[in-house]
């Protein structure tokens, strides 16, 4: 059996699985920088206690599954969403979903992902892909990152759904509900309310280490890396890094291009010339992020190592601390025209 | 970022699929382009790699030493922390911990050795004496 389902390449799993549902679903309209910015998807999180592969947590986008949700319920598109106690059950609601004609999202984890390369295979249990038919041996799977569609025996299939540890998927499946054509109307107020969301996330969230305050503080503590942690591990973090931000799924940039992509289709429904300045703005930032990334490089390289090139390095955060902030006020003061 | 410049230098991914980036065309307008790979996170991602290796190493040096079970090196090898490893096990992580005493693994019965042949994907003989085959 398999679905007529059309497999897109994407930047981000989670927005790929995100956008092709929902064209199947049949929002035609949608893309992938709509999903992430609807979604409120860009965020900034560094977490110091909270290690991964033994470096901190640095994160650039809002906790995975956010962005499913908050996409389809601006939408107003009801969503199935289940977990499960153990792999049977997972599998036979699976083949229920598809004998009705309904692809579904799985969360999985890359670590048995077998048509990864070994080099990206870690224990991270956030990966989506598309499920969208079987094969007497093979489920048909649609991962966005992937040129092509692949295969995964249903052992394969399983193993990834049940990967354990952080964020363990359980086997967890969603999809939207089939809907009527969403109406343009809708979508300028989805655009809307996920613009306000993302200025309360990286302007407001009182914490030091979230948003655009978070930035500054990770500027601020790499300055004492080099000091605290020695060169080389504060080169492993440097690395980590620059993988959160630039690894497959960020469309570089750390989502920042992903987001100024967005504002750029948010001006197609409401057409206000400081959309477009303020994508601007987030290319900028988006590429302060990716000098950033070169100068850490010299660092994990070996290639430089003073004090100095760290505090150019903390630099770069501090400026694109005050850069971000200042698009982030800039959105949330736009006069948006009665809709 | 430029679309002309985005980067193209083959990663190991790049060999299977490439990956898609956002960038702007000569108007400013934003279209998605495919890349390769750049060459900054391919350094990144061995960067991170060389560290694993050194702790493969001096796990296996701990296990020949008789410091540590064979469970540290494979633990390190399949790139697991004790947490990791409870998850997949079923053991609690106080458990994993005593596994990892040589002492203590070398009682253990083999239907617990199971459990970790399982995740580790090796036999109990490859297990005991720290046996590796690629997989």
């Amino acid at each position: 059996m398999k679905i007529d389902f059309k497999h897109i390449q994407a930047a981000h799993c989670k927005t790929g699985v995100t956008r092709n549902l929902l064209r199947y679903a049949g929002v035609d309209k949608m893309t992938e920088p709509l999903a992430f910015g609807i979604g409120a998807g860009l965020f900034f999180v560094y977490i110091p206690l909270l290690k991964i592969n033994n470096g901190p947590v640095i994160a650039f986008r809002t906790l995975p599954g956010h962005i499913f949700k908050r996409t389809c319920r601006s939408l107003g598109i009801p969503v199935i969403r289940k977990k499960f106690s153990s792999k049977e059950q997972a599998e036979s609601f699976l083949e229920e979903c598809l004998e009705k004609g309904q692809p579904v999202g799985c969360q999985v984890g890359v670590y048995y992902l077998s048509y990864f390369p070994k080099e990206y295979r870690f224990h991270f249990n956030a990966h989506n892909l598309v499920v969208y038919g079987k094969e007497p041996d093979n489920y048909l799977i649609s991962d966005p990152i992937m040129e092509n569609p692949t295969l995964l025996t249903p052992y394969e299939l399983a193993r990834v759904r049940f990967a354990r540890g952080a964020l363990a998927p359980r086997g967890q499946l969603y999809y939207p509900e089939k809907e009527a054509p969403i109406t343009d109307d809708r979508m300028k107020k989805a655009i809307r309310s996920g613009i306000d969301k993302n200025v309360r996330n990286m302007l407001h969230i009182p914490t030091y280490m979230v948003g655009v305050k978070g930035i500054k503080y990770t500027g601020n503590k790499i300055k004492k890396w080099r000091d605290k942690l020695g060169l080389k591990k504060a080169g492993l973090y440097l690395a980590q890094m620059v993988r959160m931000q630039e690894e497959i799924g960020t469309g570089g940039g750390g989502f920042r291009y992903i987001y100024g992509a967005f504002l750029q289709e948010a001006y197609s429904y409401h057409p206000n010339d400081q959309l477009l300045e303020i994508s601007n703005m987030f290319t900028r930032s988006g590429d302060s992020w990716r000098e950033a990334a070169v100068q850490a490089a010299g660092i994990y390289k070996g290639r430089i190592g003073e004090q100095q090139d760290f505090n150019i390095m903390g630099d770069y955060l501090l400026e694109i601390s005050e850069m971000e902030k200042q698009a982030f006020q800039a959105l949330s003061k736009i006069k948006w025209h009665s809709s | 970022m430029k679309k002309e410049d985005v980067p193209q230098d083959l990663s190991s991914l790049g060999k299977i699929t490439k990956e898609v980036c956002y960038a702007t065309d000569h108007s400013g307008k934003y279209v998605t382009e495919l890349s390769r790979g750049w060459d900054i996170k391919i350094t990144a991602l061995d960067t991170a790699w060389e560290d694993i290796e050194d702790r493969i190493k001096i796990a296996g040096e701990k296990v020949s030493n008789g410091h540590a079970s064979p469970i540290l090196y494979f633990m390190e090898r399949g790139l697991m922390d004790t947490g990791i490893v409870a998850a997949y096990t079923g053991f609690r992580k106080w458990q994993v911990k005593r596994h990892l005493k040589p002492a203590v693994f070398k009682k253990l019965s083999d239907k617990k050795l199971q459990r970790y042949t399982e995740i580790f994907n090796v036999s109990i003989e490859e297990l005991k004496s720290m046996t590796v085959h690629e997989d």
